[in-house]
């Protein structure tokens, strides 16, 4: 219902003849292009609708004429890398570790797979060349708590360390402080001994108590010299390299209440071809024996 | 008859009075979520680039504030600026005064702030649906829902009672905006609560149906608050800021009609090579690439309603703020249909890319829109002059729009980066490339977008300055401005 329609001279259109606060409407058709494009982006929709899956029914859909599926889609992208690598990741999941050695080829894309591998599932923990840090091993010494053998690394990372795992590797220090074994003089004393073994005690300092204390309460696991006993995954403490820091707090701290990290049983989430190539990938880093 | 003639304003036919009150109050509003909205987005941006800063756990941490950020940038600024504006507009538009009384106004506009404090403590404080841009718990939900009720009658209550024989096309795009908003937030949060006390609830839907109706949520707040509300608040402001009429009457209609009822179809895009079914997902592609046009729309309508008024830009900063946006609303709305198909979603999904088209459509668009309307509407409601400062407006234009550029530009190269380092594979057929390789390439872009967030940051403080010494400067009102919106007050001041 116009009420008075004017003709705008800039544009040379006539107003539609309503007005609101002061703002009006010029009467310009559509824009042709603009329709045309509209058009051409329903038929394509249209396009689409025949070519892909796209109609819904009560118990099925319509699947389009090109038959397509996201996910055959997808798995032809990996079915297809993965054919690059599929005959020697099956020789690497046969062969022993000494045979894969010796073949330079294998070789090469054990490395390249355990890289990969390592960088996206063990990074976060150990760090993006395995330097480890607070709570986390570091996997470019020689100091293990499991052993660095090739066949010991491949046992942690298939079946992992206190895991939901029946094969998993298993250990647990005592809570010499909570459980009241020790008294808390006592875990300062042998705290004090400890720092002797990896060469960070004060001098001057008596530690002939702590090494009595040590002798009859540490040594069968951690051993008289403080070596560490891989059997049973006791961390050897005369050494540089800790796991949870060489402050006498930490130490005090862990002989009171120890911590106990986790890592997962990786055999739930990688072939055992990729275990062994990210097994050869560790032991590469630095500590391998 | 002259151009300026038949563009000039009428004179005041009839003696309404609006609420003007509550307008000022929700500008208000608006402008101080912003600061609040940008200053939270900067600081989340930083602890991307520098993971330290995630101090003081667990309140500060990246993912208890980043709700805190979009919230306060979608609901609390925009929703803000949109209740406002829409109050304002309907006023002026139909020629009445808001119907239900200045109590019914007041509710909402007290009511929606309680809701946004309300549901940023929550978010603080670790409580969230975990569902994104719908983040409150059922409790705050079922306030909220009561303020949008009363939002709707107000806004509904005044079109009947309008005293113009039409109704403006802003209405129409305010009013799809209450109503999809309405039915998106109570769909999308259907969920049974664990108990009447306890804050936690849990979804009616599950699964695949779960991860759509969310999406069907989250991409239609795009497009009906971020897109349909904002084209109303455009269609009042740019055709008055530039005192040009409306560029093409027919194509408001056509655009409307087109982009309500295709955007709404488009959410499934946001699934794409998910476990949706791919039907399902190919609707969504199809849908999308079908709503540009209706999109554009809005486009042409904005700039071309210009023609005859383009030198306003030069002396006008507000109208080249909302210029400025309805370009970047073309850009972005052109954007969004290019990653809806499926081909070029497998490259930018969970890429920074889709953080950088969002901020060009939320920067670019949606703040540069409200920027326009409000330094259109401060000097207009509180009676000044005009603003304190069109210089210092200037600035702020060309440093956000600066901010805007490092923000997008970066976020573009980011995601490419990131989409073709995750697809990378090495001769052997293995991934060239891990994920924190991809976080390592993109930290220096990182560092950017921190900068343009800076500069967009900086060019808000430089608008709340201007505005606070526009309200400071002297009324132009022939009467106080307060007698005109009280009528009580009226008397006294002895009109």
């Amino acid at each position: 219902m116009p009420t008075k329609i004017e003709k705008d001279t800039i544009s040379g259109r006539e107003t539609t003849g309503h007005e609101w606060d002061g703002i009006r409407e010029l009467n310009t058709p559509l824009p042709k292009w603009w329709v045309y494009v509209f058009y051409a982006t329903i038929v394509w929709a249209i396009g689409m609708f025949l070519l892909y899956p796209s109609i819904p029914f009560v118990h099925s859909y319509f699947h389009g004429l090109l038959g397509y599926s996201s996910r055959a889609d997808a798995m032809a992208g990996v079915s297809e890398m993965n054919a690059l690598h599929a005959k020697q990741m099956e020789q690497i999941g046969k062969l022993s570790f000494a045979e894969i050695q010796k073949n330079h080829d294998l070789m090469e894309v054990a490395l390249t797979a355990g890289r990969i591998t390592f960088a996206d599932n063990c990074q976060p923990c150990h760090g993006p060349n395995g330097e480890g840090r607070i709570g986390f091993p570091a996997l470019d010494t020689d100091v293990w708590r499991w052993g660095g053998t090739l066949e010991a690394i491949q046992q942690t990372i298939t079946h992992g360390i206190r895991a939901n795992d029946p094969e998993t590797r298993n250990s647990q220090m005592p809570s010499f402080g909570a459980d009241g074994i020790l008294k808390p003089e006592q875990i300062q004393q042998v705290a004090d001994y400890v720092m002797t073994l990896y060469g960070k005690a004060k001098p001057g300092v008596d530690v002939s108590a702590g090494a009595k204390i040590f002798a009859e309460n540490c040594a069968m696991c951690h051993g008289d010299k403080g070596q560490g006993n891989r059997d049973v995954g006791a961390p050897p403490l005369a050494s540089r390299v800790h796991l949870y820091g060489d402050s006498r707090e930490t130490v005090v701290a862990q002989v009171t209440r120890p911590r106990h990290g986790v890592m997962p049983n990786w055999n739930k989430r990688l072939s055992p071809a990729t275990i062994k190539a990210v097994t050869l990938y560790v032991h590469s880093l630095g500590g391998g024996e | 008859m002259s151009a300026a003639e038949i563009t000039a304003l009428p004179a005041a036919r009839s003696a309404v009075v609006y609420n003007d009150a509550v307008v000022k109050k929700f500008v208000i509003a608006s402008v101080f979520w912003a600061v609040v909205a940008f200053l939270v987005g900067v600081f989340i941006a930083a602890e991307l680039a520098w993971p330290q800063l995630n101090f003081w756990p667990p309140y500060l941490n990246f993912g208890r504030i980043r709700p805190v950020h979009t919230s306060a940038a979608i609901f609390a600024f925009g929703g803000s600026a949109l209740l406002g504006t829409s109050f304002h507009v309907v006023q002026r538009t139909c020629r009445a005064r808001l119907f239900g009384g200045e109590a019914l106004a007041d509710f909402v506009f007290w009511g929606y702030q309680l809701f946004i404090v309300m549901a940023a403590l929550s978010y603080v404080l670790g409580f969230s649906k975990s569902r994104e841009y719908s983040e409150p718990e059922w409790h705050l939900i079922l306030w909220l829902v009561i303020v949008w009720v009363a939002y709707l009658t107000i806004f509904v209550g005044t079109l009947v009672k309008r005293e113009e024989p039409h109704i403006y096309v802003a209405n129409w795009f305010y009013l799809s905006f209450i109503l999809t908003i309405a039915m998106l937030v109570i769909v999308n949060n259907l969920a049974i609560p664990v108990s009447v006390f306890g804050a936690k609830s849990y979804s009616l839907f599950s699964g695949a149906q779960d991860a759509l109706v969310q999406w069907w949520y989250g991409h239609n707040a795009v497009g009906f608050f971020l897109t349909a509300g904002f084209l109303g608040m455009m269609y009042y402001f740019i055709p008055k800021a530039a005192n040009r009429p409306i560029y093409s009457y027919r194509l408001s209609i056509v655009h409307f009609w087109s982009l309500i009822f295709i955007y709404i179809w488009a959410g499934p895009h946001h699934l794409h090579w998910t476990a949706l079914p791919d039907w399902t997902q190919t609707v969504g592609m199809a849908f999308s690439v079908m709503l540009w046009m209706p999109s554009w729309g809005g486009m042409i309508n904005g700039l071309m309603t210009l023609s005859g008024a383009w030198d306003k830009l030069r002396t006008d900063p507000g109208l080249r703020f909302s210029v400025t946006a309805v370009g970047f609303y073309g850009m972005s709305t052109f954007e969004g249909p290019v990653m809806s198909v499926r081909t070029v979603n497998a490259l930018s999904h969970y890429t920074d890319w889709g953080i950088g088209h969002v901020h060009s459509g939320s920067l670019g668009w949606v703040a540069f829109i409200t920027f326009g309307a409000i330094y259109y509407l401060v000097p207009a409601l509180w009676q000044r002059k005009g603003l304190y400062s069109t210089r210092l407006a200037a600035w702020h234009y060309w440093i956000a729009t600066l901010g805007i550029v490092l923000y997008i530009t970066s976020m573009w190269v980011a995601g490419i980066m990131e989409g073709l380092m995750w697809r990378a594979y090495d001769a052997q057929g293995f991934l060239q490339y891990s994920f924190i390789d991809s976080i390592n390439a993109v930290h220096p872009l990182y560092v950017v977008r921190w900068l343009g967030g800076m500069f967009f940051l900086t060019g808000m403080l430089m608008m709340v300055y201007n505005l606070f010494m526009t309200v400071r400067s002297p009324s132009t009102a022939t009467r106080p401005a307060e007698a005109i919106e009280i009528p009580a007050i009226v008397g006294v001041a002895g009109e």
